[in-house]
């Protein structure tokens, strides 16, 4: 029997407001712990949340972002459970009124677009973070990262498989780039996500039982354990056996999934409305406010990419899943005109030197004139397109443009004829049998004569000319 | 004359025109309280130190003409649910014991820029939890008219303490008549202002919803001005409303004629006790003696009140109560072997009996399956009374009804009966599930001398008409004149 599998993805998203949801503390990534509470985050005895009304706006601005439609009553829930890192024992979220709902995100895998639908976007805390002595002195709990609002995203079953999840995770990441609400970080645990899986028979309606799998901290690590979890779902059906409803944890260096609790175990979080907070009301002229903060988004620009600057839509799509390199590249198509050539020169030399050195676009030390002077040089004959890739690399170490580099390494290409002509014909001399090769129509003996003359102009030597003067002293 | 049995507006002039010092006011309230602190048991603290700096410190300001709050050099009493930066509050709780606020209330906030000398502490039922301050756990407060008798509650230690002339002022909170009824059964008035009147931050939440602090006072003048002092719009508090806090002692002596008083039917219909029927119904002759005019009103909804109340209150309290898990602050027990029996062994230990049941009970009634039976459904009717109220305010400016079914009970009486304990509240609590204003006021005594309070409710932010309306009943009647005989 075929299988198909049901996937959905619960994602949550730490917004990059500078203070938490519900009080004025700082939201900085890696300060010392309890550095940045208060009595409010704390869960202290007698204190109120205040909303924060950028995380609304960021809310609201991702739910427009993902086509949703905004919610013009919406309400804070207490969600209660007890664990040490959640000081109130209970979690501030939003149970039935989120703030937006039923939107999608598009997806292009094996070259064609799919809509995955987005169920409901909506705010919550995050809860702090267990620490744990090695030397058995007990645990702590560091609540810096209590009340940091999270933006928590539920799409639709519409997965259908773990590529078209890994593809859906970096639409996200690209779109909430876009808006700049969010480092989207999953190591860092800015973004985190949860997957439901479940599998069925191909065909059938009904929804197979599924399984919630936690703990992944990449997208690679989401690819593989929902890989990994409809492989077991489709042994233990296959095998007559039946998947049961249960929360799973996904252990990354056994590249397996472990049963952490099963649907008996499994919390009633007594949900209800939060009184601390007044209802949210948004008005049409509140969206639309709102709905001016509205970048172009990641695929509308890729269109534009295509039609404005003639590149593939594959080029296209590189370059603008991470806003910021696709502002890199818009401003060098400002300075130069061949954009054909500054995206693969982006694609290949900048993103390699980048992803070497894990290094944000924004972090670069070739800036988008470096860059293009640099291309200028190769445009005007200056120097070959071999030789700009050295300099490209040493512009990318010191920092220094390309014609500083050129001068002091004497990298100026050689495009005369005098200064060549003593040269080709030194290698005609040399490798007499090699040019009686070409003449009998040995076409492959002629590249090796001009990597001679390359070799002994250390590569400066116009490939062009060199073809040209060599084709006509052979004749 | 004593000092310390004056009400504010008089001690005020009578700082003003320096005919006594603060110094000299707090030392007697000070005196008093050692003389009869024993017997009434309203204190859970008294900060003698602290109070006396405050007033050394008011008298040198007032020596040198600097200008002063409205309650410059005056002992005000707080709640022992109210925090005061680096002083211990516990909810009369062994959970909460030794632990410190790390920051001000609002109200306290208030009061300190009002000048007042924060005198102390006053004792109230374990989380503001009962009607009788008897599930304290520094034990019951003692009713000053007769110490066999309970102060009512939650508020009782803040009650007894202005009956006892312990203190000039005192804040309470009421979730369900923690205010009213205590004011009542000790013959002082109490207040409990509009929901969103008064900031609840630093207010140690019970039912977040229901809880409002308010003013317990010897006159109803003194409770205008301590209304005026902890009123307003709070930034920190999302449910406190941006409305202009209106000049509450300025319309005090105005007229009442004509007044429309509201009087419910249902609430003179249960089996009522006799001395409590004849106070209301003598009172409400002393309204139309005064120009007002009584009209019969029907809040038909009254009798689920008291069960959609502990739907509600109990419901939000076993989420607000959730924190008192030993984790970060406040008691843990010690022997535990791990983090569940660590959270059960410290709320076993930590809180007391009536606690518990209502965290029970609010688990439940929010619990999967139960949850539209029991809290949505309570929702509906709670929104039902509401619609009482509006009904009736329609046809009438402020509603008059007893604050509390029967005088002051005996000790020990009906502490092991909780839903006769839970009727003590029967005539309070539909104010706080609609949110409205309501003030008891002395309008009697029953036939064992113990005091009656009459219950004047008015609109949404109208503390003003209620105000007016109970200066007048009482600049008209003897009751808050008389004083228990404590020494």
């Amino acid at each position: 029997m075929e299988f198909e599998p049901v996937i959905g993805l619960e994602v949550h998203v730490q917004l990059n407001t500078k203070s938490k949801l519900f009080c004025s503390c700082a939201t900085v990534f890696g300060a010392e712990p309890n550095t940045q509470v208060c009595p409010v985050c704390l869960g202290h005895p007698g204190v109120l949340p205040v909303m924060n009304r950028k995380a609304l706006e960021y809310a609201v601005l991702c739910g427009l972002a993902l086509n949703c439609s905004i919610s013009r009553f919406s309400k804070f829930d207490r969600k209660n459970y007890f664990y040490p890192d959640l000081p109130k024992n209970y979690q501030v979220s939003q149970f039935d009124k989120p703030f937006c709902y039923n939107g999608f995100v598009t997806i292009h895998v094996d070259g064609k677009d799919k809509r995955i639908g987005v169920t409901r976007a909506h705010l919550e805390e995050d809860a702090g973070k267990l620490l744990h002595s090695d030397a058995g002195a007990g645990s702590g709990v560091d609540f810096n990262r209590t009340g940091i609002p999270l933006l928590e995203i539920v799409s639709e079953p519409d997965i259908s498989s773990p590529e078209e999840a890994y593809a859906y995770l970096t639409a996200l990441k690209s779109i909430i780039g876009y808006l700049d609400i969010s480092d989207c970080n999953m190591e860092e645990g800015s973004l985190r996500c949860d997957a439901n899986v479940s599998i069925r028979p191909k065909g059938q309606k009904e929804f197979g039982v599924k399984a919630e799998i936690k703990n992944m901290n990449s997208f690679r690590g989401v690819l593989k354990a929902v890989s990994y979890e409809i492989d077991r779902q489709t042994e233990v059906l296959l095998c007559g056996g039946k998947v049961v409803q249960e929360t799973r944890l996904w252990d990354a260096d056994k590249n397996m999934t472990f049963s952490m609790r099963s649907k008996e175990e499994a919390h009633d979080y007594r949900y209800f409305p939060e009184p601390d907070l007044v209802p949210v009301v948004l008005t049409e002229a509140n969206i639309e406010e709102i709905r001016k903060y509205l970048p172009e988004l990641p695929s509308a620009r890729m269109k534009r990419f295509v039609m404005d600057y003639g590149i593939t839509e594959y080029d296209a799509e590189v370059l603008t899943g991470d806003k910021k390199l696709a502002d890199y590249y818009e401003d060098c198509t400002r300075l130069f005109n061949d954009y054909k050539s500054i995206s693969n020169w982006i694609q290949s030399e900048l993103l390699r030197e980048l992803n070497d050195r894990k290094l944000p676009v924004t972090a670069s030390s070739v800036c988008p004139k470096k860059l293009t002077d640099m291309l200028r040089l190769i445009q005007n004959g200056t120097i070959s397109g071999k030789i700009a890739k050295t300099v490209f690399a040493q512009m990318f170490e010191t920092g220094k443009d390309a014609d500083t580099i050129i001068k002091e390494k004497g990298l100026v290409q050689i495009s005369d004829p005098d200064e060549l002509k003593k040269i080709i014909a030194d290698v005609i001399d040399s490798n007499g049998s090699i040019v009686d090769d070409y003449k009998g129509g040995k076409e492959k003996s002629f590249m090796f004569l001009v990597g001679q003359v390359m070799k002994a102009t250390k590569g400066k030597a116009n490939p062009q000319v060199v073809n040209q003067m060599l084709k006509d002293a052979i004749g | 004359m004593d000092i310390f049995n004056q009400t504010a507006c008089q001690l005020i002039k009578m700082l003003q025109s320096k005919e006594i010092t603060s110094r000299q006011l707090v030392e007697s309230v000070i005196d008093r309280i050692g003389a009869v602190d024993s017997k009434i048991n309203a204190f859970v603290y008294v900060d003698n130190t602290a109070a006396l700096e405050k007033a050394d410190e008011i008298d040198a300001r007032r020596a040198n003409g600097e200008p002063l709050g409205a309650l410059a050099g005056i002992p005000v009493a707080l709640k022992d649910n109210l925090l005061y930066c680096r002083r211990p509050v516990t909810c009369a709780s062994n959970i909460l014991k030794g632990y410190y606020s790390s920051y001000n209330a609002t109200v306290v906030e208030k009061l300190i820029g009002a000048d007042a000398v924060i005198i102390g502490v006053a004792n109230m039922d374990e989380f503001a939890m009962g009607s009788s301050c008897e599930t304290s756990c520094y034990g019951p407060s003692r009713n000053p008219w007769n110490q066999d008798c309970i102060t009512g509650g939650s508020s009782g230690g803040s009650a007894a303490a202005v009956a006892a002339d312990e203190t000039i002022l005192a804040l309470g909170s009421d979730t369900g008549g923690s205010i009213r009824q205590p004011s009542a059964l000790c013959g002082v008035v109490g207040m409990k202002p509009t929901y969103g009147r008064v900031s609840r931050y630093g207010l140690v939440a019970f039912a977040s919803s229901l809880d409002q602090i308010g003013p317990i006072t010897k006159s109803v003048a003194d409770n205008a001005l301590l209304l005026q002092v902890i009123s307003g719009y709070d930034h920190r508090d999302s449910t406190s409303i941006n409305e202009d806090v209106p000049d509450y002692s300025a319309s005090l002596g105005e007229s009442i004629k004509g007044l429309k008083i509201g009087i419910p039917k249902e609430y003179f219909l249960y089996g009522m006790d006799s001395d409590i029927e004849t106070a209301t119904k003598k009172a409400i002759e002393t309204f139309q003696q005064l120009g007002a005019q009584p009209v019969e009103i029907s809040l038909p909804y009254t009798e689920y009140a008291i069960a959609t109340y502990y739907i509600i209150a109990t419901a939000e309290a076993s989420a607000n109560l959730a924190r008192f898990d030993g984790v970060r602050y406040g008691n843990r027990a010690k022997d535990a072997d791990n983090l569940i029996d660590m959270y059960c062994k410290t709320k076993s230990q930590g809180f007391g009996a009536e606690v518990k049941r209502r965290i029970l009970l609010g688990t439940y009634v929010l619990s999967s399956g139960y949850y539209d039976a029991y809290y949505k459904k309570a929702q509906k009717v709670r929104t039902l009374i509401r619609d009482d109220f509006s009904k009736a305010f329609q046809k009438v400016d402020c509603i008059v009804a007893p604050t509390s079914p029967t005088s002051a009970f005996k000790i020990g009486e009906k502490i092991d009966d909780p839903l006769t304990m839970y009727l003590s509240d029967i005539f309070t609590i539909s104010l706080n599930l609609a949110g409205l204003p309501g003030i008891s006021i002395p309008c009697g005594f029953s036939k064992d001398s113990l005091p009656i309070g009459l219950q004047i409710i008015g609109k949404p932010f109208d503390e003003s008409t209620i105000l007016r309306a109970a200066y007048a009943f009482e600049q008209n009647t003897v009751f808050h004149t008389q004083k228990p005989n404590l020494v």
